[in-house]
């Protein structure tokens, strides 16, 4: 598979007038094309700083990002690399009706053409949401809000999607439905995605391999491929299977020392 | 027999039935006691006057103020006077408005120069507004600029420090979706923060317009010819107790409109999102 993103040595501290924060330390890694990768790690370990630095919204203080081979580490958020971001809710504007708010990356870029106004339409077909586009999204329910939120994030055609934790806004039932629906739906159009989250099982589930991280600073401390021999489109099939609790059982164990060495140390 | 838990044919239970007219009841109850309470005064007022309770040559009486009131209504001083006051409110609102929205859209865009100008803008604030009136007269003279400069003087400061730090605590997660879109900061505003603060706005807009009556007032007392605010001091000057008393809820009725009718704007909006 072609290597897609590279991260290499890359360190990030936060400053203040009381001392620095060290969030990142030396962290490397590459996503190929087409991979669904997921960072687990102890919940304020730095996951959404190395997020930041992935969309360009943060310039490492260290290391380098390459994308395709080519130096990407202070593009800021132009689109050599077109990311998208789908955040920790959905953050739909409720100013704006449905087809307003999927076209908000297009209208930003001023690449509103017909041609991608229909690609949005047909998006919007397929994922059952044609019929409620002039709906407000306060009319919608929690699982097609992800999918407006995930087709805003289609209509730009992202090289890479970056998840930040974007289910843990539901409840578990719907979470568990819609996680699977939206990687279903970035499987199936080949994409590359980063998820990150602190829920285990959904890692498991979901990715083509776990990266997990350190506590902070943040550092890489296992990365592990996922597979199973069945369809990932069952979600709870695959958490009955062996596989999935061999996987399980190894992860929680390099999280479980993570954290005890937090409350230890 | 209906038992209370029993649905009639309309579909409303007998329980909710039970409910909606208890609570029109209440209903009916506050409006009357309103009512009541103001009838009860005006009586009062009246009796105690006609009485010799109280000396209507300095407490006025409402059937005193009524026969003000037609009188300014027949020779036409009513329409003057409040027309005058109006627009000078209207020119101070709209002056107001513009002002401080432009004011905390340049704040929000360029940080730095909030950080510096904030001391500036919390001491201009906290100022006594109607401590200025009298300098606004040596500058600009006695007549409409002054008495609308002064209706803009008292709200302006207050307004541009609630917008702009309402526009700062827009969700910065919206924020950074919008970056990542490929926006800039002028998409971030025009985006995110102005739509998002249009409710913000628009109950700025009801504390704008009640400060600039209390502005405008203040620069009649001291500068006008004409207008409500003239009225009051005019009258205190000769003991006309009945046309002090006439002005003043003119101005109430006035003040009450204005509230009210940026209250059905507020309505509008949240009905439509």
């Amino acid at each position: 598979m072609e290597l897609l993103l590279s991260l290499q040595d890359v360190s990030y501290a936060y400053h203040n007038l009381k001392g620095e924060t060290p969030a990142l330390s030396h962290i490397s890694f590459e996503v190929s094309q087409g991979e669904f990768l997921a960072i687990v790690g102890p919940s304020g370990c730095g996951k959404s700083t190395l997020l930041s630095i992935i969309a360009g919204l943060l310039t490492p203080e260290q290391g380098d990002l390459f994308y395709k081979g080519q130096y990407i580490t202070d593009r800021g958020t132009d689109s050599v690399m077109r990311v998208g971001y789908m955040p920790q809710r959905d953050h739909l504007f409720e100013w704006r009706t449905i087809y307003q708010n999927v076209i908000l990356g297009l209208e930003l870029r001023h690449e509103l053409t017909p041609e991608r106004r229909d690609y949005v339409l047909s998006l919007l077909d397929e994922y059952g949401l044609y019929p409620f586009r002039d709906k407000k999204p306060s009319e919608l329910s929690g699982g097609m809000r992800q999918r407006a939120a995930l087709i805003r994030t289609m209509a730009i055609r992202p090289d890479l999607f970056l998840l930040d934790e974007p289910f843990s806004a539901l409840d578990s039932q719907t979470r568990l439905n819609v996680s699977a629906d939206i990687a279903q739906i970035i499987r199936s159009t080949d994409k590359t995605a980063l998820l990150i989250t602190h829920d285990l099982p959904e890692a498991v589930t979901l990715a083509d391999r776990v990266l997990v991280l350190s506590k902070r600073p943040a550092c890489v401390k296992r990365e592990m491929p996922i597979r199973f021999s069945l369809d990932r489109s069952d979600p709870l099939g695959i958490r009955n299977t062996a596989e999935y609790r061999l996987y399980f059982n190894q992860l929680w164990e390099v999280l479980t020392n993570e954290q005890s060495e937090i409350h230890t140390g | 027999m209906n038992s209370p838990r029993s649905t009639q044919a309309d579909g409303i239970s007998a329980n909710q039935r039970l409910f909606l007219k208890a609570h029109r009841h209440h209903h009916h109850v506050v409006a009357l006691s309103r009512f009541l309470l103001a009838a009860a005064f005006l009586i009062l007022w009246e009796a105690a006057a006609a009485m010799g309770w109280i000396d209507p040559f300095f407490f006025s009486s409402p059937s005193g103020i009524a026969g003000c009131l037609w009188s300014m209504i027949a020779d036409r001083s009513f329409f003057v006077h409040t027309g005058i006051t109006l627009s000078e409110i209207l020119i101070s609102f709209v002056l107001v408005t513009i002002f401080s929205l432009s004011a905390a859209s340049l704040l929000w865009y360029t940080r730095g120069l909030a950080e510096v100008l904030e001391p500036y803008l919390v001491v201009l604030n906290s100022l006594p507004k109607s401590a200025l009136a009298p300098l606004l007269i040596v500058w600009l003279g006695t007549g409409t600029d002054t008495i609308i400069v002064s209706g803009i003087s008292v709200a302006v400061f207050g307004s541009v420090i609630n917008l702009y730090t309402g526009f700062c605590q827009a969700d910065p997660e919206m924020l950074k979706l919008i970056y990542t879109l490929g926006g800039n900061r002028r998409d971030a505003f025009l985006k995110v923060i102005f739509p998002s603060s249009i409710p913000l706005i628009l109950s700025n807009m009801k504390v704008n317009i009640g400060l600039s009556l209390v502005g405008v007032i203040i620069g009649e007392f001291l500068a006008a010819k004409r207008g409500l605010g003239y009225l009051i001091i005019y009258g205190s000057q000769v003991f006309q107790l009945n046309m002090m008393i006439t002005s003043i809820i003119i101005l109430c009725v006035i003040a009450m409109i204005f509230y009210k009718l940026i209250q059905n704007l507020e309505h509008c909006y949240k009905k439509k999102y």
